[in-house]
């Protein structure tokens, strides 16, 4: 294997919320380019941990380093160079498509003229053109999630954090999204993404395994099937899960 | 700046496509204060009233003018004796009689001393007040006048004057209150709301990754409420003065940094809710019971604070539309300056700042 570049490096990271351990101690590194997938069932700490590395909470022990920038002291760098799409998030409803990429690129404080050509550019390659002055609201939801992603990553961010970007969305939807997510991954954006679709863990470089608060397998899909003798990531999750 | 800006453009565009929010902006101040202006008014014009004369001679005959001339009170009715009051009050025609005892005019020359009983309907007590207070100003007028024609009288006659408002008018009360009412239903109410938006919809969490510092998110979403709570004060104003004639003696600069103040205060209010509320409706709710009844019933607009018992007056004391109210009503219809204000001025900015602190600290909670 040759030497990657680490863009992620997670050392006995630990977030506790009184004296409930949400993240035990977890320790990890993400190699530029790949497509990290954090995969657990509801309430195993994947998206307390993503908080942490994307500079919203900080951690109650442990350390983190983010293309480069330590999560205590360079949140503000960090935040230069990620981009970050919530689980609920997708857009603002009362703005249209064009204002909605304006804001977003405004406030990462690309200019006027490269917001003109970044919206040009996206709305391009999705194929809406039409769509650029439609209210958000008008879309189907497959469509604002695409966008949501698009928007995500308008100011070229070294990683993009996905909180489960696909949640609530049809199977057919989640391939087109996941078509984005393949693209920005050749384009050497990092992606870590969280979800809880097994199906979805398939399309990861590699996934890591959350079982209550740690880690408790971290491997290629192909690896992991073949180390717990089954056919499915499904299955793999289910003997996790299990203990 | 760009950012900030760019941010701000956002959330005004937010406002100006929701028609809800532009009713309750725009919509609510009018219609409130054309209501409190025109419909509820404690003033009274051209009430009814019986007269039961039962002297009828000169001087009674005259005072009898001096009422019905006086375009407050329209004789309705002449009684003849004593039991016809109570009938005529019953009928709900009459607010008030008015009984002259008999030789009224004799007895004023020969005892230098006659009376007049006035009976006012108190079913309403606002209305009977106001009614027996215009009555017996009348009636006080016109004994200054005969005092000065003829040789004075000894006896000490107390002399009433209204300052300030000599009419009493409603709308002196009306358009103060309002203003603060407004101000804290836009700044408190409708920033919490649209900041709780953004942590129910998500988009909050993306725009704490983002570059841009937390402090400055909060700031350009409050901008726009502070820019349109100025432009509604003004038209609350603009309204008040030139519509039902209520003065602004005070200094206009005064005025507009107070007011600038007190928005700063509901807008600390506004964010304080929604850094505990996770849900728009929880923030409508709290806004609602925690802001506008206390604004509206217990900071002396409606009540009078002293009347109150001991724990709503504590509240009452905590409540910054309190001591906003007496501010801008002092400005407005004292003319007062600074000098007689710092003291309400000096707690209006202790209240903000303890906001803002808490604010601040459940945000870093939140975040932490």
């Amino acid at each position: 294997m040759e030497a990657p570049n680490i863009v992620i490096k997670v050392e006995n990271l630990t977030k506790k919320f009184g004296n409930f351990i949400a993240v035990n101690n977890i320790s990890f590194e993400v190699y530029k380019g790949e497509i990290f997938g954090f995969l657990g069932a509801n309430g195993a700490g994947k998206s307390t941990a993503m908080k942490m590395l994307c500079g919203l909470w900080l951690p109650t022990s442990g350390n983190a380093k983010i293309a480069g920038y330590d999560i205590y002291k360079e949140t503000e760098l960090i935040k230069k160079k990620i981009g970050y799409m919530s689980q609920k998030f997708s857009l603002y409803e009362d703005l249209t498509v064009a204002e909605n990429i304006r804001f977003y690129a405004g406030i990462y404080g690309l200019s006027n003229q490269q917001i003109e050509a970044k919206t040009n550019e996206l709305l391009s390659k999705l194929g809406i053109e039409e769509l650029r002055n439609s209210l958000i609201k008008s879309l189907p939801l497959g469509w604002k999630q695409k966008l949501a992603f698009s928007v995500a990553i308008i100011h070229d961010p070294e990683i993009v954090f996905l909180d489960e970007p696909t949640g609530g969305v049809d199977p057919i939807t989640r391939r087109q999204f996941w078509d984005l997510i393949y693209d920005a991954s050749n384009r050497g954006v990092t992606v870590f993404v969280t979800t809880h679709y097994m199906d979805e863990a398939e399309y990861c470089d590699r996934i890591s395994m959350m079982v209550a608060g740690k880690i408790e397998a971290l491997d290629k899909p192909s690896i992991l099937k073949q180390n717990y003798g089954v056919s499915t990531m499904d299955e793999v999750f289910l003997k996790l899960a299990r203990g | 700046m760009k950012r900030f800006w760019g941010f701000v453009h956002k959330e005004f565009l937010h406002i100006f496509r929701d028609k809800r929010t532009l009713i309750i902006l725009f919509g609510m101040p009018i219609i409130q204060i054309l209501l409190f202006g025109y419909a509820i008014t404690n003033e009274v014009r051209n009430a009814n009233i019986a007269i039961l004369d039962l002297s009828k001679d000169a001087v009674t005959n005259s005072i009898i003018n001096k009422i019905s001339s006086s375009g407050y009170f329209m004789i309705y009715d002449n009684l003849d004796n004593l039991d016809e009051i109570e009938t005529v009050f019953k009928t709900g025609k009459v607010k008030e009689v008015i009984v002259f005892e008999s030789g009224f005019a004799q007895k004023l020359k020969s005892n230098k001393k006659a009376e007049i009983q006035i009976i006012t309907d108190a079913t309403d007590p606002n209305t009977g007040t106001t009614l027996y207070f215009y009555t017996s100003n009348i009636i006080k007028n016109y004994q200054m006048e005969i005092n000065l024609v003829q040789q004075p009288f000894l006896n000490i006659i107390p002399e009433i004057q209204a300052r300030y408002n000599p009419l009493l008018k409603g709308v002196y009360l009306f358009v103060p209150g309002l203003i603060t009412i407004i101000l804290m239903l836009v700044c408190a109410m409708m920033t919490s709301i649209s900041l709780t938006k953004e942590k129910e919809l998500g988009s909050m969490e993306v725009l704490l990754a983002s570059p841009m510092k937390p402090f400055l998110v909060i700031i350009s979403k409050v901008i726009p409420y502070l820019i349109l709570s100025l432009i509604i004060s003004t038209v609350i104003l603009l309204i008040g003065h030139y519509n039902f004639g209520v003065p602004i003696r005070g200094n206009l600069i005064l005025l507009y940094l107070e007011i600038t103040l007190f928005i700063i205060t509901a807008l600390s209010l506004g964010i304080l809710i929604s850094t505990k509320a996770q849900t728009q409706q929880v923030a409508l709710m709290v806004s609602l019971a925690g802001l506008m009844l206390p604004t509206i019933l217990l900071s002396g607009f409606i009540f009078p604070i002293e009347n109150m018992p001991l724990p709503l007056q504590i509240i009452a004391h905590i409540n910054p539309s309190t001591y906003f109210m007496i501010i801008v009503r002092d400005i407005m219809i004292k003319g007062s300056g600074l000098e007689f204000l710092w003291q309400e001025t000096a707690i209006l900015i202790g209240i903000t700042l303890v906001l803002i602190i808490a604010s601040i600290k459940n945000f870093r909670i939140r975040l932490q």
